[in-house]
């Protein structure tokens, strides 16, 4: 028990905190604690969740990604676009083209990084604005509304009528949400490749001594967070039923926020599934409990801040001043959480 | 050819050749693409836009070369702003004097001071990422902002405060000129203070720096709150030319901030780079913007091209290592 808490400190912590704060909410307003509110926070946050464990992948491989969050508003567009053209299409349609989009895009990104030793915070502020800057010239800042029929009505894979007599959901981008955690999962923690992206995210000179393939490496972290980006920017479109070209914009320095609250480290080597989404949740559940507690929605963003600000500052205050104490099992042999537990 | 190059380098320095050629290219280019380009309506159009995007890039310069970055330029800049904002409302509006708007512009440079502050005590004293703690900090502010003002905007203010922005002194517009005066500000204390030594030892290597006897610590924190001075005077320039203040004026800035740093050869990683040529990159990429639009492009081509401007200089760059090694 010690030693799993130890080698999961971040997980805990945080878990540890969305208890606490849901048994606040709990007693404080009357809705949080419903099936309903529950369903609600799962929909909301699924979007962001799948954004999330791609970046991970990246982020444990020891790059950053700015772009993923435009390369996502440009597989909606090309997506719908795309979907127009072949005549309606349908999920696995749909699906395809957006994978294989938000893949390739991907691949840009880690063609840049390796083939020109190009850092990946360079490469991908330089893919941003190219993203950013074509999808808004080419598009001329119009949205798409026309969306395939299959694309727009919500699938729901499971509901149940309450007691007050609204009707709790669970919707498609949960499901497709689940898909891609558990995926990411497996990939990183159970193949030989998830270990060598720990390994070359820790140490890339060690990785390349010890045979792993570098160039590999980055194009198949990019290319997970490509495709993560592709499966999340449809989600997005059949979530909002219209495809804003402007809508995601920003969004990925929300996630990173998350992402990194979860235990993931700037750097590489470090970082776990679980603790993604629970970072994710965590700040879903601040909004959706502020927004319960009738706080203005304008204060959201204070607060969040503030709260991401207070935790980077505790856990790294408390690695720093408590990792002599614990000795090496935190930060000495700096193994990363989800590898250590094979050992 | 070689002395040619050696003399180049003894006076501009090696990081010159780079912007330098771009800034050759893009004249000649857009020179014969438009005959109305090396006029001095584009020079002047420049010069008016040139000090915010410049002002915000010096902001984010120190940051990046002790190896960090300060994400939250952007939204410092609006809170100070802001803050000038109200205390002009708090002394008359656009009948203020001249005192509330010093007393206003003092305010907004504390904000900004105790912004960066608090960046870098958290950034100093737990090792946290600067990249994690300025995001959050710029979250924080966005947020901050919108509270306080509902996502509307401010204005309304005296009408001497219109010359910073628009005016000109002998034929050269104010904000150009504060601009020009932040450049050699930034450019004396990095190449010539303790502070600006101290500041590039961290940048290359901050546990040996530890070792000689720089309090690093010190010199974190005093880097980020003079980055978050100069984000409030670019704010207070803002708050002159738009004559109004909003959250997210400039928002659009901020990654470009970024761009003109590594055009202008700032090393990544921090340690090495300098400001005169971030200044010249930044010439470069408001002349290519202000050419783009006279050839009827719009600002989203531009925002395009300013990034795949980046990838070709560091392409560029890569080739060039690479022929240099091959040449030894």
């Amino acid at each position: 028990m010690r030693k799993l808490f130890l080698s999961h400190t971040t997980e805990c912590v945080l878990i540890a905190v969305i208890i606490a704060m849901s048994i606040f909410l709990a007693f404080v307003t009357d809705r949080f604690f419903t099936l309903g509110n529950a369903f609600d926070l799962l929909n909301i946050s699924a979007v962001n969740i799948i954004f999330a464990v791609g970046l991970l992948v990246v982020l444990i491989a020891g790059g950053i990604d700015i772009s993923f969050a435009v390369a996502a508003s440009i597989v909606q567009y090309l997506t719908v676009l795309a979907l127009e053209r072949i005549g309606g299409g349908g999920w696995t349609s749909g699906f395809l083209i957006a994978a294989g989009i938000g893949i390739a895009l991907g691949l840009i990104n880690a063609f840049l990084i390796h083939r020109f030793r190009i850092i990946s915070i360079v490469a991908t502020i330089a893919t941003f604005n190219v993203y950013f800057g074509l999808l808004m010239f080419f598009t001329k800042g119009v949205s798409l509304y026309n969306l395939p029929d299959w694309l727009t009505s919500r699938v729901v894979i499971y509901e149940r009528e309450m007691a007050d007599g609204s009707w709790a959901e669970i919707t498609l981008p949960v499901v497709v949400m689940a898909v891609c955690t558990l995926a990411t999962w497996l990939f990183i923690t159970r193949t030989t490749t998830g270990r060598q992206l720990y390994a070359f995210g820790d140490n890339p000179d060690g990785a390349r001594r010890f045979g792993i393939n570098i160039g590999a490496m980055q194009f198949i972290a990019f290319g997970w967070l490509g495709l993560m980006a592709g499966i999340a920017g449809l989600m997005q479109a059949h979530y909002a039923q219209e495809v804003v070209p402007n809508a995601l914009y920003g969004r990925e320095l929300d996630v990173l926020a998350a992402v990194v609250l979860g235990g993931a480290r700037l750097g590489g080597g470090k970082g776990s599934v679980l603790g993604c989404v629970l970072g994710v949740l965590l700040v879903s559940i601040t909004q959706n409990g502020l927004n319960l507690m009738g706080v203005s929605p304008f204060a959201f963003k204070m607060i969040v801040g503030a709260i991401i600000l207070v935790a980077i500052t505790l856990s790294s205050a408390r690695i720093g001043a408590l990792a002599p104490v614990f000795g090496s099992s935190i930060s000495g042999d700096g193994q990363p959480a989800a590898s250590g537990e094979k050992r | 050819m070689n002395t040619l190059a050696a003399r180049f380098n003894a006076i501009f320095g090696a990081d010159m050749a780079g912007p330098l050629a771009a800034l050759a290219i893009v004249l000649i280019v857009f020179g014969f693409a438009s005959p109305h380009f090396l006029t001095g309506a584009t020079f002047g159009s420049v010069a008016f836009q040139l000090p915010e995007l410049g002002i915000l890039t010096l902001a984010m310069l120190m940051p990046i070369l002790t190896g960090g970055l300060n994400l939250a330029i952007t939204f410092t800049a609006n809170i100070a702003g802001l803050t000038l904002a109200w205390t002009l409302q708090a002394n008359g509006g656009i009948d203020a004097g001249p005192a509330a708007f010093l007393l206003g512009s003092l305010l907004a440079l504390v904000v900004g001071a105790a912004s960066g502050l608090v960046m870098g005590l958290v950034i100093a004293f737990t090792r946290a990422h600067p990249i994690l703690v300025s995001l959050s900090m710029m979250i924080f502010l966005r947020g901050l902002g919108e509270f306080l003002t509902r996502g509307g905007d401010i204005s309304g203010f005296p009408t001497f405060i219109a010359p910073i922005g628009h005016g000109s002194v002998l034929g050269i517009p104010i904000p150009l000129l504060i601009l020009i005066a932040c450049v050699i500000a930034s450019h004396v204390l990095l190449a010539r203070s303790k502070l600006g030594f101290s500041t590039y030892m961290i940048g290359s290597n901050i546990e040996s720096a530890r070792y000689s006897g720089i309090n690093t610590r010190k010199v974190l924190v005093l880097v980020y709150m003079l980055s978050g001075v100069m984000a409030a005077v670019a704010g207070i320039i803002m708050l002159a030319r738009f004559n109004s203040v909003r959250v997210g004026h400039g928002e659009s800035y901020l990654l470009i901030t970024v761009l003109a740093c590594f055009l202008g050869g700032i090393n990544p990683f921090g340690g090495f780079g300098r400001v005169l040529p971030v200044f010249v990159a930044l010439v470069v990429l408001q002349l290519l913007s202000s050419g783009l639009n006279l050839l009827g492009a719009n600002q989203h081509l531009t925002t395009a091209v300013w990034g795949i401007l980046l990838i070709v200089v560091m392409v560029l760059r890569w080739f060039s290592a690479k022929f240099i090694t091959i040449g030894k």
